[in-house]
Order: structure tokens, then sequence, then C-alpha cells
């Protein structure tokens, strides 16, 4: 019994059926708690006001845009080694939740920055960085959708990962090269002693629980979303040939 | 593979279009420009370096598709695939050729446009230089794009859409490179990082690039 029986596509149907309510719900609660919490039951930062809110949203699906992407990456990485095609299918499935995430985190962030730095867009490294992140979303997608052999197709995105993933780093460092920023340096680290004050700290963390949970309620589902295609498909090949 | 680069230049030249379409592009670029932005000397030649280089890019672009697709076709692919030569050797010398038909003849003739842009006098040799330390870059990514899509009818569009985020870096450093000569600061720094991402390119790109194709050729 090793952790990749659950990769087998009538495994993971079995498990992700109890699974998900759970953590479609949890999710809910989370980001319902976290949420309010952090809207009505905060106080006001002193210099940014109310503004300072839109960090319950911002931080969050700027942290799994990226994670998102990460996620494809091992999914893939996994798919070229050992060929499950639940992971393809994963990698395929992560792919427009992470772009819509990557959206979410630019406008969350235009919003905040026209009362905060007078402009909704500045050609910031950060800002950047994820407009150019949303770029490499969109063609991943556009590559799937362009391929009819879904073996192909799945080889053929996992090799675009990983190189993708190679110049995404590569256009981050070149991106801090370019231009000097205006973005604030990261808003919480494992290595800082303290980041942000608890007040705000506690419900930002329920957030990002929601978040990830969220992530990956979607993701379940539309793999299995993705898994039932294929079988449709086969059925209907079947059904054909007889 | 010397008689596969030939065989490449020789097609590149004969089929006509190819050679000196991506060059008449870069001119039609490089012309509209000024009509879009207005004539100002000062306004023009502060975005120069960003418009030669991101028009040269463009330039590059255009014939990308023609790389692996008529091979493709014709089956002369799986030819060169089961052939003695690895596949690896076949996506260097096909990134060679697009370089020497369409990146050479690019950098050769930008300080001409540089002119026509009125680029600052010293930004001239840092022009030259980064092209011509950039531009195989462009070439090899190309060649890496143009292996992905080879399979897909049309797939010039999606085509430029993998393409064009993978060539940020060198973008980015290329025509800095050039507005940091023609400002008169060090462009070293910026230079010497573009090469390294073309030595880079063609260190690891041929692998993902062969790998591309023989997924391609099952």
């Amino acid at each position: 019994m090793s952790m990749w029986e659950y990769a087998n596509p009538k495994k993971f149907m079995g498990w992700t059926r109890p699974v998900l309510p759970w953590t479609f719900g949890l999710a809910g609660v989370c980001l319902v708690v976290g949420l309010i919490w952090g809207f009505f039951f905060t106080p006001d930062d002193f210099r940014q006001g109310s503004t300072v809110k839109i960090i319950y949203l911002h931080v969050p699906s700027a942290l799994m845009a990226i994670n998102a992407w990460i996620m494809m990456l091992v999914a893939s990485l996994i798919w070229v080694v050992r060929r499950h095609h639940v992971s393809a299918l994963a990698a395929r499935a992560a792919a427009p939740v992470g772009l819509v995430m990557t959206l979410m985190a630019l406008f969350t962030g235009g919003i905040w920055g026209q009362p905060m730095w007078g402009t909704f867009w500045a050609w910031d490294p950060r800002l950047t960085s994820f407009l150019i992140l949303f770029l490499f979303y969109l063609g991943y997608i556009a590559l799937w959708e362009a391929i009819e052999d879904p073996d192909t197709a799945a080889d053929l995105t996992a090799v675009l990962c990983m190189v993708g993933s190679v110049f995404a780093i590569l256009s981050r460092y070149a991106v801090l090269f370019w231009s000097q920023g205006l973005h604030q340096g990261a808003s919480l680290s494992l290595d800082a002693e303290e980041n942000i004050s608890d007040v705000f700290w506690f419900p930002l963390l329920v957030c990002i629980a929601g978040f990830v949970l969220l992530f990956v309620a979607l993701v379940l589902m539309r793999t299995r979303t993705e898994i039932r295609i294929r079988r449709m498909r086969a059925l209907e090949v079947r059904a054909n040939r007889a | 593979m010397i008689a596969l680069l030939m065989r490449d230049l020789r097609l590149a030249f004969r089929a006509g279009g190819g050679f000196g379409l991506g060059l008449a592009f870069f001119l039609i670029v490089v012309v509209l420009v000024p009509f879009g932005v207005g004539p100002e000397t000062e306004l023009l030649s502060r975005i120069a370096p960003g418009i030669l280089w991101v028009a040269s890019l463009l330039a590059a672009l255009l014939s990308l598709d023609r790389i692996f697709a008529l091979d493709y076709e014709d089956g002369s692919l799986s030819l060169l695939a089961t052939s003695p030569l690895p596949l690896e050797g076949v996506a260097l010398m096909k990134a060679l050729a697009h370089w020497l038909t369409t990146g050479l003849p690019l950098t050769l003739a930008a300080p001409l446009m540089g002119f026509l842009l009125s680029l600052a006098p010293e930004a001239y040799v840092y022009l030259f230089v980064s092209l011509l330390i950039g531009t195989p870059a462009l070439s090899m990514i190309g060649t890496f794009g143009a292996a992905l899509t080879v399979g897909i009818r049309r797939g010039g569009l999606l085509l430029s859409l993998l393409v064009l985020p993978l060539y940020v870096p060198t973008l980015i450093f290329g025509a800095e490179t050039v507005r940091r000569g023609a400002e008169g600061l060090d462009p070293t720094g910026a230079g010497i990082l573009m090469a390294g991402i073309t030595a880079g390119c063609f260190a690891f790109l041929p692998f993902a690039t062969a790998a591309t194709l023989r997924i391609n050729l099952r």
C-alpha cells in the first residue's frame, strides 16, 4: 500500500467523493469567519484607514496564485516521471483556478493602490511579475485546449510548465533589475519576528486557510469532472466500435 | 549537422518570403512608431532602444512557425528523428539556421534603424552587441515554442502566446543594455546577464525541444 494508489482514477473518485463536501464546507466556514472578522471586527489602520482590510483578499489570493503554479509544476513532474493520469488532469484542473487567483490579486491590488499610491497600476516589479504569471497561465491553458490527443496534450503542457517555471523565475529577477519597487516588502515571511500586528494576523490566517481549502476543493472538483469527461469519451469510443 | 544547416539555409533563401520578410517587417514597425508617437527627436531617441528591441523580437517571431511546420507536413521531420543525428542536434541546427536567417540580418540592420529613430550616438555599439548576443536566445526559445505547436493546425497565434512571455527576460536585459549605454551608464551588468540567458537557453532548450518533438512524433 503506497500513497500512489490514491492516484488510481477509481480510487481517486472513491476517496474524493466524501472528502469534497467537507473541504468545501470548511473553506466556506473559514472564509465567512475570516472575512467577517477581518472586515467588521478589526480596527482601521492608523495610516491606511479602512483600505487595509483588502489584505484579507489580496494576500491569500496572491499566495494561492503562486502556489497553484507550484502545484501544477509538481503535478507535471509526477506525470512525466510516473505517468499517473490523475496527476496530469489535476494540473489541468488547477490552471484556471490559478488564473482567477492571479486576476484577483491584481484587481484587489489595484483597488487598494488607487487610494494608497494614487494609481491603479504601476510598473512595479511585483505587479509586473504577476502580470507575467498571468500570461504564463493563459499560454498553458491555451495549449491544453489546442491539442486533441489527451496524452500528447498532457506531455506537452508538462514540458511547457517546467520550462515556463524556469522562465517565470528568470522574469521575476529580470523585472527586479529593470524597475524600482513601489510595492512594500513581503507582508508575511516565516523568518520575521512579527509580521503584522496580531489584530490583523489571526483573521488573515483564517482567510489564508479558507483560500487554501477553497483551492483544494476546486481542484478536486475539477479533476473529478475531467475524469468523468475522460470516462465519457471512452464509453463513446466503445459504443462507436460496437 | 552541417548538411542539415545548409539545407535549411538554402530552403530559407530560395523558398522566398521568409528571409526578406522579417527584415521588411522590422523596417515597417520602426517606421510606424514615429507615426504613432509623433516625430519629436528627443522622445524618439528616448524610446529607441526599447522600440528596436521589441521590433526585432516581433520580427523574429514572424518566421518561427516555419521552423518545423513544413518538415512536419512532408514527413522529413520523422526522417530526421530516425536518422543517426540526435534530435537535440537537429533542434540546435534548426535554431541556428533560424538565427542566421532572421537574427543576424536584424542585428546588421538595427544600427540603420537606430538612425531612423535618432538613437543616441554612443548606444549604437551596445545595440549591435546586445542584439548579436540576445537574438540567438530568441531563436532558441522560438524553436522550442515551434516544437510545442508543430502538431497543431493554425498554431501560429498560440505560438506567439506561448513564446512571448518566455522572451521577457531577454527583452528586459537587452533593452536595458542599450538604454544604459545610451544614457552613459555602465551596461555590462545587463549585457552579461543577457549573455547568461542566451548560454542557458542553448544549454538546456535543445533537450526540451527534442523531448517535445519526440512527443509530437509519437
